[in-house]
């Protein structure tokens, strides 16, 4: 009895020291990588590498200047074509389709598209897009990443504009507003931290993405502000010059790995910081 | 009725905080060995708080603290270093709601058993099908002692948590609202199984209605804003209360 | 909300309103559509030719145009198959640490950070797995696992530091932050009631997770894992880097292998004959095909938990 009792005890201990070891072991590998991404990043952070152009390989020097500036302007337009896309395929969801057929089959499809591989949607556009326009493109990126953004925007703004009350919105409609005012100025307004939330991560989640762009934006070595023109990206340099035998690309590529790591890492927590604010005030 | 009262549990100068907020002040009062006590009040009044210190359930939650000291059989149970786990194999509990493990319904009683060690299968089967008859619920169930427990109904679930507490053979069961989940005719069932129950166990049974506090009780205790208004026997508390607020509060003047 | 008396009131402003956001709504539907669509019209000339045969191949040959998808499932099927064993007990272990162990004090400094771990880029994993990771695999636990396991045919082999065990490790890495998530909010949703009832009646903590939290979570736990497969076979980047791109088929987990994504990433960019770009479009196909499969079942695994 006292052995059996004993021996409880001792699983027990062993049970929960192995649960945090778990714990101890997934922190290790997030501390362990970001290490190596700051120590092995930092040093390639200098002017250079903010203002110049992709210096050929083998040689010294040079820069991801517009492989910066491409990310952000793929980025911006798939934001600008996905955002406002997602939150009124949500509106629908949260506002008009609710329960119906329709809504429960975009809701699902939406939840599998957020997981889908977004290699394919790489290769969706390309056969779409790209064949067609005869070369890789500005506008083919932005599209990739504008499709990989909406079932996640449609997911969490229908969410954010579900908390809203329904007795907010009766006391808005009793006032004889038409529904639409109701929607846009008072259930927007009250899911607006919510939905600026959902939308940062959700451009967060995009900019790191590497697969669709590659048959896509793909490369360029010079500055590119043309949507019709292939463009560089972070992403993509890092998968360039991390696979190059040149150790001056390993490093540059290094830098940028911190640089987009830094970016998302600040966006995540701003949104859990906004996100919070929420739930207080 | 026993004719010989011993103190079961002793409570002494108990204060109970969450966090900062005191939740019971200066609870002194003692549970006689296989009487049923009951204690009553209105919500809020910290009934529930009582009884979960009791079995020290409060200590899985953090920032929670007591003072003074509860004795089971002479011991405090408060002191450091007391072994939860064998305390509370000692002083079993049945929930508001009744609480189903999900498994099958003789596994439930089995898990209490199998804690205390107990392998041999035939053993185990027998004490599944005393405690079960125990609690009234070994006709209803016998022919499907192997399917889930939450195909039962709410009374039943209630009876096998009831079945479950008594298998492992507690010195104390303590009840939270046992019924309140329930319909009438179930909780009819109940209250005849505890009165079965006063003759091996020691019983604190919390509950919000009166009547029943009056049926099935020997000791009383009224509750009132974290503290003990009035304990008595159940006859007297019900009868000839001497504290003002429990007679208010049992001829339904507040609560 | 009562849709007859609205729609008494419904003016032209609402009716734009309403077609404009079921418009984009159902794009979503047309959009996973067209894909499957598009997908299969440029994979044509490679079901046209090699039919189901496509499939069952062990040949991938762009020389000879000769193309077989068997090595490419292979790979994506096995690497995913070791990230989740990996992935699955310590993402469980996780949860078990956030839910039940920590101190809160703890508790949100670590969920954050292991949900932070979800939000690095794929490629970051992969090229971290590529420069740190498999020089240690290869320099020290590889030659281990060959010298003590080596008469084993799952880890004969030569120590690379990249295939198909450095590649489902690395993508382990990267779907506990998923699973563990999951899993710890399928464990919130155990009615603390019906753990109290468990220490109720004098059980250890470990005894009320095995015997309670553990059976009442199952089937989301089930869920989160498939949903973590789910991300495994359709992760590409990690993959890439990790795996070794060689078209074959090896018992040994530790030889250079491929996999459908890696595949993709890798050649797609370089097939310089349509019948090579469409039998990459088809591995492209297929993997939507299994990832939306895999996807749906682990979505209709977890509703029940959503419901709240």
């Amino acid at each position: 009895m006292n052995l059996h009792y004993l021996r409880r005890k001792l699983v027990n201990y062993v049970a929960l020291g192995i649960s945090l070891l778990s714990a101890v072991f997934g922190i290790v590998f997030l501390c362990w990588i970001l290490k190596d991404v700051l120590v092995l990043g930092l040093p390639a952070l200098n002017t250079s590498f903010f203002t110049e152009l992709p210096a050929p390989p083998g040689m010294e020097g040079g820069g991801v200047a517009n492989a910066i500036v491409g990310t952000i302007m793929i980025t911006v337009i798939a934001t600008v074509v996905g955002v406002p896309a997602g939150i009124l395929a949500g509106t629908y969801l949260s506002e008009f389709g609710r329960k119906s057929r329709v809504a429960s089959a975009v809701r699902f499809l939406s939840d599998i598209l957020v997981s889908a591989p977004s290699i394919v949607v790489g290769i969706f556009v390309y056969a779409l897009l790209v064949g067609p326009m005869g070369g890789f493109s500005l506008l083919a990126g932005s599209l990739a990443l504008a499709i990989i953004m909406l079932p996640v925007v449609i997911r969490t703004s229908e969410e954010m504009l579900k908390l809203v009350p329904d007795s907010t919105r009766e006391a808005a409609l009793a006032l004889g507003a038409p529904q639409w005012r109701v929607t846009v100025q008072v259930v927007y307004r009250g899911a607006l931290r919510g939905m600026v939330t959902g939308v940062m991560l959700a451009v967060a989640r995009v900019s790191g993405e590497t697969a669709p762009l590659l048959f896509t934006s793909f490369n360029n070595t010079f500055w590119n502000f043309s949507l019709t023109e292939p463009t560089a990206s972070l992403t993509v340099t890092i998968f360039n010059y991390a696979m190059a035998p040149y150790e001056e690309w390993h490093s540059i590529a290094w830098g940028a790995a911190l640089l987009i790591t830094a970016m998302l890492l600040v966006v995540t927590l701003l949104a859990r910081f906004f996100a919070r604010g929420r739930s207080t005030g | 009725m026993s004719d010989k009262m011993t103190e079961k549990m002793e409570v002494k100068g108990l204060n109970f905080y969450y966090g900062t907020k005191q939740a019971l002040k200066d609870i002194n009062l003692a549970v006689q060995e296989g009487e049923i006590t009951a204690l009553i009040g209105p919500s809020g009044c910290g009934k529930t708080t009582f009884l979960r210190c009791l079995n020290r359930m409060h200590d899985l939650y953090p920032g929670n603290r007591y003072e003074g000291e509860i004795l089971l059989e002479g011991k405090n149970i408060l002191r450091k270093g007391i072994d939860l786990i064998k305390l509370r194999s000692r002083i079993g509990m049945v929930f508001q709601k009744p609480t189903p493990f999900p498994m099958s319904i003789s596994d439930n009683i089995a898990f209490g058993l199998k804690l205390k060690g107990i392998r041999n299968r035939g053993e185990i089967e027998g004490r599944v099908e005393t405690a079960l008859k125990d609690s009234a619920l070994f006709d209803e169930v016998k022919d499907r002692l192997n399917t889930p427990a939450l195909s039962l109904s709410g009374g039943q679930q209630q009876r096998l948590c009831i079945a479950r507490a008594v298998a492992v053979e507690p010195d104390v069961i303590l009840m939270d609202e046992p019924c309140s989940a329930l319909d009438p005719v179930a909780t009819v069932k109940i209250e005849d199984l505890m009165s079965e129950l006063k003759s091996n166990y020691t019983v604190v049974i919390v509950t919000h209605n009166m009547q029943q506090a009056a049926r099935v009780s020997e000791y009383t205790g009224f509750f009132m804003l974290g503290e003990v208004m009035e304990f008595d026997r159940t006859k007297r508390i019900f009868t000839n209360p001497k504290n003002k607020m429990t007679e208010d509060y049992i001829t339904g003047r507040f609560g | 909300m009562n849709t007859e008396s609205r729609e008494a009131a419904t003016s032209s402003g609402d009716r734009i309103f309403k077609g404009v956001s079921y418009f984009f709504a159902i794009s979503v539907m047309c959009l996973m559509g067209l894909v499957v669509l598009v997908l299969f019209k440029e994979s044509l000339p490679s079901i046209q030719k090699f039919g189901l045969g496509f499939i069952t191949s062990t040949s991938w040959d762009p020389v000879a145009l000769e193309f077989g998808a068997l090595p490419a499932i292979y790979g994506t099927v096995v690497t995913s198959i070791i990230a989740i064993v990996i992935a699955l007990p310590i993402s469980i272990g996780i949860a078990i640490f956030l839910t039940e162990m920590a101190p809160t004090s703890l508790k949100g400094p670590i969920g954050v950070a292991i949900e932070l771990l979800a939000s690095i880029p794929s490629i970051i994993y992969g090229m971290w797995g590529l420069f740190i990771l498999s020089p240690l695999l290869g320099d020290y636990v590889e030659p281990f696992i060959i010298d003590h396991f080596g008469f084993i045919p799952l880890f004969d082999g030569a120590p690379l530091g990249i295939g198909m065990l450095p590649a489902g490790f690395i993508l382990a890495i990267m779907i506990i932050p998923f699973i563990s998530s999951v899993s710890r909010d399928v464990f919130l949703m155990v009615p603390s009631i019906l753990k109290e009832s468990g220490y109720g009646v004098g059980a250890t903590k470990w005894e009320v997770i095995r015997r309670v939290v553990l059976p009442f979570a199952r089937s989301g736990i089930v869920g989160a894992v498939i949903l973590g497969l789910g991300r495994a076979l359709g992760e590409t980047m990690a993959v890439t880097f990790m795996i070794g791109n060689s078209p074959d088929i090896s018992l040994s987990l530790l030889d250079p292998a491929t996999s459908i994504s890696a595949t993709l990433a890798n050649e797609f960019t370089e097939a310089d004959h349509p019948l090579y770009l469409s039998s990459i479009v088809e591995l492209g196909l297929m993997l939507f095909i299994i990832t939306f499969v895999v996807l749906a079942i682990a979505k209709l695994m977890t509703r029940r938990y959503e419901k709240r």
